[in-house]
């Protein structure tokens, strides 16, 4: 089970609404390499993992993933509170607007609502391990271009902040990827699933 | 900064140094080092959230005390600008 925690993980205090930048960083939300993705993913592989470290690490991860999918909205609610209508229509913001007003909604920056299909659970430890080293490289890449299309200190401090952690993250997967390679029978020299091949895809 | 944001601030950095250990050990179980820190920061931690929750209110409903008003959804709440 889960308990909140009435805090954020990382201070958001933005002082200047700017919609135009709310449009970008909601990718982060409900993207294709966004938080909520990020979260269910590894919420859902957990289960089927064969040793101990890799549910603990992607159980911590995936929850510490719920606390950036509110950071972003923390971020995307300030961004666009107290906007004027002409400030709404002047950033293109608008085409938000019309199905959400200023609520908070997962879609990606092009409008496209969240999928599931942005994950995967494979049912396989070493594929989905590689997964998600892949998956905190993309966030990653996607903080490093929302901190080129953003000026405002306010918005960059916790930006900068949930991009380190998608560096932390995929530190901490290859240990995981590495312990499970480690547990690996030698005879399983093509890195077939522990759990299903226990003869790596010979009959008996 | 006011003293309630202080407080606030030092349960962030707690709980932000016991995440990071806690990951850490999630890879590394048998690392005395890093778990000899999470006691020490989790120590830390409950008697500055103890502290909080006495003087501003709960971060947690179990932290509720009151007899006469749910604290519990009294403002801010974490998303609102300070």
């Amino acid at each position: 089970m889960w308990q909140y925690e009435k805090k954020l993980e990382y201070p958001v205090n933005i002082k200047t609404p700017n919609a135009k930048l709310a449009k970008v960083i909601i990718t982060q939300l409900g993207g294709p390499d966004g938080e909520l993705s990020a979260s269910l993913r590894y919420l859902n592989q957990r289960y089927v993992m064969p040793y101990p470290e890799v549910k603990g690490l992607l159980t911590d991860i995936g929850t510490e993933e719920l606390a950036h999918v509110e950071m972003i909205s923390a971020i995307l609610y300030q961004l666009t509170k107290d906007l004027t209508i002409d400030e709404i229509k002047a950033s293109g913001f608008d085409t938000y607007f019309v199905d959400h007003t200023t609520g908070i909604y997962p879609v990606a920056a092009s409008g496209t609502p969240f999928t599931a299909a942005y994950f995967q659970s494979k049912g396989d430890v070493i594929t989905d391990l590689h997964e998600d080293m892949a998956a905190e490289q993309k966030a990653r890449t996607t903080y490093d271009n929302i901190l080129r299309l953003c000026d405002d200190p306010d918005v960059r401090d916790p930006i900068r902040f949930l991009r380190q952690r998608e560096i932390v993250h995929y530190q901490r997967f290859g240990e995981a990827l590495r312990i499970t390679q480690d547990n690996l029978d030698a005879k399983n020299f093509y890195a077939c699933n522990p759990v299903y091949d226990k003869n790596c895809g010979r009959r008996r | 900064m006011n003293e309630r944001q202080m407080l606030m601030s030092k349960i962030k950095k707690y709980d932000f140094a016991l995440k990071e250990l806690n990951l850490y050990l999630d890879t590394h179980p048998d690392c005395r080092r890093a778990l000899a820190m999470f006691n020490q920061y989790n120590a830390l931690r409950k008697t500055a959230a103890e502290e909080y929750a006495r003087k501003y209110g709960p971060i947690t409903p179990d932290e509720t005390n009151d007899t006469q008003h749910w604290t519990w959804i009294d403002a801010p709440w974490p998303w609102e600008r300070r």
